[in-house]
């Protein structure tokens, strides 16, 4: 999977639980949680989408690392090579 | 037998508006079914029914405007049968009651200007006249509509409680590392869908502590306090657009963390969808407001009427913190009372706050 469609999963992930996003308006290196509105609750429920769409098991000690949309792209992009090796 | 009728759906609530049937007469059905979706100022409610047996007769048509009480449908209850609706004892002359017939308007939805409140013929053509607009209106409330009336609910509601209840304000702040560390270990265990929120060992918590202090849990009504023995918890639930929606957890000390989780969760996803459910919105008997992971330290709550408390949760912060002789970092939370003197004193909730810190020290007793 490549960047562009690990992004587009987070972005659908993100949809699912602010259903009133404007994806275009998201800034990549912002924290998401700030732009989106997001509590504690709508965050589990995304990674629970994310987990989903992906088959990636985000444990939550790496959630810290989940800040902004780059860095979801990022760390998925990690995890899920970790994975296949 | 038995009637189903507009229900109460909080305290702040006059009247709803029947959107859809979801039974039809000579259909069975069993108490806790979903029999109608009624629109209120918390978004679309799907009201379950009391009875059990066979629906008879449907009163109200959708797009109809009732207040609350007024009959939606009759309902018999094994082999029994249900007569006409209960109009009888409505105060109507004979011709208002011809008209009503001829016109198909029910007459206990008609408001009477004759003596005593009677309902007269002109009532009734009047009524006649009113409900289809009426169901123009109604049949399509803008979301923006919908905000503003869920504004008007939340005011009505709130300056309601400040004007009639004598509140008083207790906090403590307290160390919740050990909650959060018994938490995190839990969460490791657990697939990503059956994680659980910190909030969800306060409301645990909250639940299990209030019953040792009746005279916080229960509704103040007639003058009167009067305690529950059930522990219902209302959870104020913030909505993603504006507004507040305060749901109830039932019976939150008899079931264990991972059914709360879930329960909460389909709470907040119905609440956010604005598809309640009639028997989560009537009868909390103590409010709980989380404020999560804002920066906010404490809440200092409005109690919602008829209620007698709230309890608050201000956002867990890492603070110094002395710990046996020694100034440590550690994760705090304020927790607060905002309480009915009429109901209780300062005394005793501040003994209720003091068992909620000690359940919060032992989490794996939740």
């Amino acid at each position: 999977m490549n960047r562009d469609e690990l992004k587009q999963a987070v972005l659908d992930s993100l949809a699912a639980v602010a259903p009133e996003m404007n994806a275009a308006e998201l800034r990549q290196d912002e924290p998401l949680r700030e732009q989106l509105d997001l509590d504690s609750f709508d965050f589990l429920q995304a990674l629970v989408e994310l987990d989903r769409k992906l088959s990636v098991s985000i444990p939550e000690s790496d959630y810290g690392r989940l800040t902004t949309l780059e860095a979801c792209v990022d760390y998925l992009a990690g995890r899920l090579g970790e994975q296949v090796h | 037998m038995g009637e189903f009728r507009m229900p109460l759906l909080g305290a702040d609530m006059e009247a709803g508006t029947l959107v859809e049937w979801r039974v039809k007469p000579g259909d069975e059905v069993v108490c806790g079914d979903i029999v109608a979706l009624v629109e209120t100022q918390k978004g679309v409610i799907e009201v379950e029914t009391f009875e059990s047996g066979t629906v008879e007769t449907l009163f109200v048509s959708p797009g109809a405007k009732v207040p609350v009480g007024t009959p939606l449908a009759s309902i018999s209850g094994k082999g029994e049968r249900v007569g006409a609706p209960p109009t009888h004892w409505l105060r109507a002359s004979p011709a208002a009651r011809a008209a009503a017939a001829r016109l198909g308007v029910e007459l206990s939805r008609v408001s009477g200007t004759g003596p005593g409140g009677a309902i007269l013929m002109e009532d009734v053509e009047r009524a006649a006249r009113v409900a289809p607009v009426a169901r123009a209106e109604v049949s399509a409330p803008s979301e923006e509509d919908r905000r503003e009336s869920m504004r008007q609910a939340i005011a009505a509601a709130m300056s309601r409680s400040n004007r009639e209840i004598p509140h008083y304000y207790l906090d403590t702040r307290f160390d919740v590392g050990r909650a959060l560390d018994w938490l995190h270990a839990e969460n490791e265990r657990r697939p990503v869908a059956e994680r659980m929120l910190l909030v969800v060992l306060f409301l645990k918590a909250v639940g299990l502590a209030v019953q040792g202090f009746p005279e916080l849990n229960g509704s103040w009504v007639d003058g009167a306090f009067r305690p529950s023995r059930a522990v219902h918890l209302g959870v104020v639930i913030s909505l993603r657009q504006g507004g507040a929606v305060v749901p109830t957890l039932h019976d939150v000390p008899d079931k264990p963390l991972g059914v709360l989780m879930h329960e909460l969760g389909e709470l907040i996803h119905r609440a956010r969808r604005g598809m309640l459910r009639s028997s989560e919105l009537a009868d909390s008997t103590i409010t709980v407001s989380s404020l999560g992971e804002s920066r906010v330290e404490r809440v200092l709550g409005v109690i919602f009427p008829p209620q007698v408390a709230l309890v608050g949760f201000g956002a867990v912060r890492e603070e110094p913190w002395v710990v046996e002789g020694r100034c440590v970092p550690r994760p705090l939370v304020t927790a607060s009372l905002a309480a009915d003197h009429r109901a209780s004193d300062g005394h005793r909730g501040a003994a209720f706050l003091s068992r909620l810190e000690r359940l919060l020290q032992e989490p794996e007793t939740l």
